[in-house]
């Protein structure tokens, strides 16, 4: 992929709820290649905590019965954008397991696309978002499907938490399908914490933050779960949500 | 320990406790009885501190301290334990995780050492065996998965390790078959029959009393206490029905 040299607007259906002007001053997003050979296997950890606006695009090509893990902590920047395009071979498995954290006047995104172009391939997808402050979190997801790609099995799982209502949540999970044989699940629910679950964890003796952090960490953890770096992970993503409440 | 007088309280504005008077002293175990809808759980949750439970009159005072003063941590930092007719499932956060940072919140509000890795351990062994509870169970997210017994003992386990100093229990006896509600009985009795603790039982019926034998037994019926006596006066109910012995008392 080349690199975009016009900076975009809200019109691009991609950049709708970005921060532009943050955009701006981290353009243009130069594309980071990763390309996996048939039969290896790949991980990478995508780790922004700093306070800086960041923009990344990584661009992953998975060969036939390739594996690729990739994990996306996003928490801490003014603006923070994640964009992957993944093109899965022939039986190639692709894993995403991400989490943004937010507060103030900051916005993060997480924008996939996810294309099955051989038959038989994996992907799993899990995105966890926590909002505090007036906070703008966004995932844009597409999974598309390529003409022949039978036997796809594509699974998105999407959740955000608002834990102030000021806060802002969008997300939109797209799928395009030209195949026969193919599994897609998708799930998509915004929400508050469990009102009920915060008062039992408070009557044991919390105080109400470490009752929101607990059932928070929780929440989190799903992205990270059997990730290379799990630990170095949860740790990072406590360590922000510690701030944020 | 416990003192309430003439509390009142709301539901989402609706009056539920109307005028509810009753003290609770160390070494005790009381029983509330009472028909369905007269107000049982509400006293409970209005002492626990629950969102949406509005207190609109009258006090509570737990030992020295106002309980309405008091946010629903501080209150059982204070010593207060609810047990809940429906225990909370809360997905990937383990028993003993919650369990021991909940241990070592209300330590810290008293001033007292945390907890290590190894003493939490080794006390919660101790009272999961009291309830004849896996201790591989108190690995697992929080009642998540498990059975409406299991449910219960696991709240009785909670109680042993957080040791209360007042334990409100509502209906803890409900959705337990015969060998649970014998086993949560005697959990009850080895935990809380202390001359320096105070159980409140909150239960329709009187199958758990046979097991955790009241002080005194108290009838409330539309918001208030209408009656109040000793262990037989649970039998009394059973046999006759709360409508029998509440007509009597308002004759």
């Amino acid at each position: 992929m080349n690199v975009a040299l016009a900076l975009p607007t809200r019109k691009h259906e991609n950049f709708r709820y970005s921060d532009i002007a943050a955009l701006e001053t981290v353009w243009p997003i130069v594309t980071e290649e990763i390309a996996i050979a048939a039969g290896e296997e790949g991980a990478l950890q995508i780790v922004e905590t700093g306070a800086e606006a960041v923009a990344r695009h990584v661009a992953i090509t998975l060969g036939k019965g390739a594996k690729f893990d990739l994990r996306v902590l996003s928490a801490g920047p003014s603006y923070g954008r994640i964009a992957i395009d993944v093109r899965l071979g022939e039986g190639a498995d692709f894993t995403l397991g991400a989490a943004q954290l937010a507060t103030g006047e900051e916005t993060l995104e997480i924008v996939t696309e996810v294309a099955h172009a051989g038959l038989n391939a994996t992907s799993a997808q899990i995105i966890r978002t926590v909002l505090a402050g007036k906070s703008v979190g966004t995932y844009l997801g597409r999974i598309a499907v390529e003409r022949g790609a039978d036997g796809t099995d594509a699974e998105q799982s999407v959740r955000a938490m608002l834990l102030e209502r000021t806060a802002t949540a969008n997300a939109r999970p797209e799928l395009e399908i030209y195949a026969d044989d193919v599994k897609a699940a998708h799930g998509c629910a915004v929400g508050e914490l469990d009102a009920q679950g915060l008062f039992y964890l408070m009557s044991r003796g919390l105080t109400p933050a470490q009752a929101k952090r607990l059932m928070l960490q929780a929440f989190i953890a799903e992205a990270f779960t059997g990730a290379p770096g799990e630990d170095e992970l949860s740790d990072l993503a406590l360590a922000r949500l510690e701030a944020i409440l | 320990m416990l003192k309430i007088e003439n509390l009142q309280a709301t539901v989402a504005d609706k009056p539920i406790l109307k005028g509810l008077s009753l003290t609770i002293n160390a070494g005790e175990i009381h029983a509330i009885m009472g028909p369905n809808g007269a107000g049982k759980s509400t006293l409970g949750y209005t002492l626990g501190g629950r969102p949406g439970y509005e207190v609109t009159g009258g006090s509570a005072l737990l030992g020295d301290q106002d309980l309405f003063a008091l946010a629903p941590h501080e209150r059982a930092a204070a010593g207060l334990f609810l047990g809940f007719q429906y225990p909370v499932e809360i997905p990937g956060v383990s028993f003993v995780q919650f369990l021991r940072e909940a241990a070592n919140a209300q330590r810290q509000v008293r001033g007292e050492a945390p907890l290590s890795g190894g003493e939490f351990l080794k006390l919660a062994r101790e009272k999961a065996g009291l309830l004849r509870m896996d201790m591989d169970m108190l690995k697992r997210p929080v009642n998540v998965g498990f059975s409406g017994g299991e449910k219960k003992r696991a709240e009785m386990v909670q109680m042993g390790i957080l040791d209360p100093k007042l334990a409100i229990l509502d209906e803890t006896d409900s959705g337990l078959d015969i060998d649970a509600l014998r086993i949560c009985g005697e959990g009850i009795n080895a935990i809380m029959r202390k001359p320096d603790k105070a159980v409140l039982l909150i239960t329709h019926y009187q199958r758990l009393l046979d097991y955790v034998k009241p002080d005194f037994v108290h009838v409330l019926a539309a918001g208030r206490i209408v009656k109040s006596g000793g262990a037989d006066l649970a039998l009394r109910l059973e046999e006759e029905g709360y409508e029998a012995v509440v007509q009597e008392t308002a004759a």
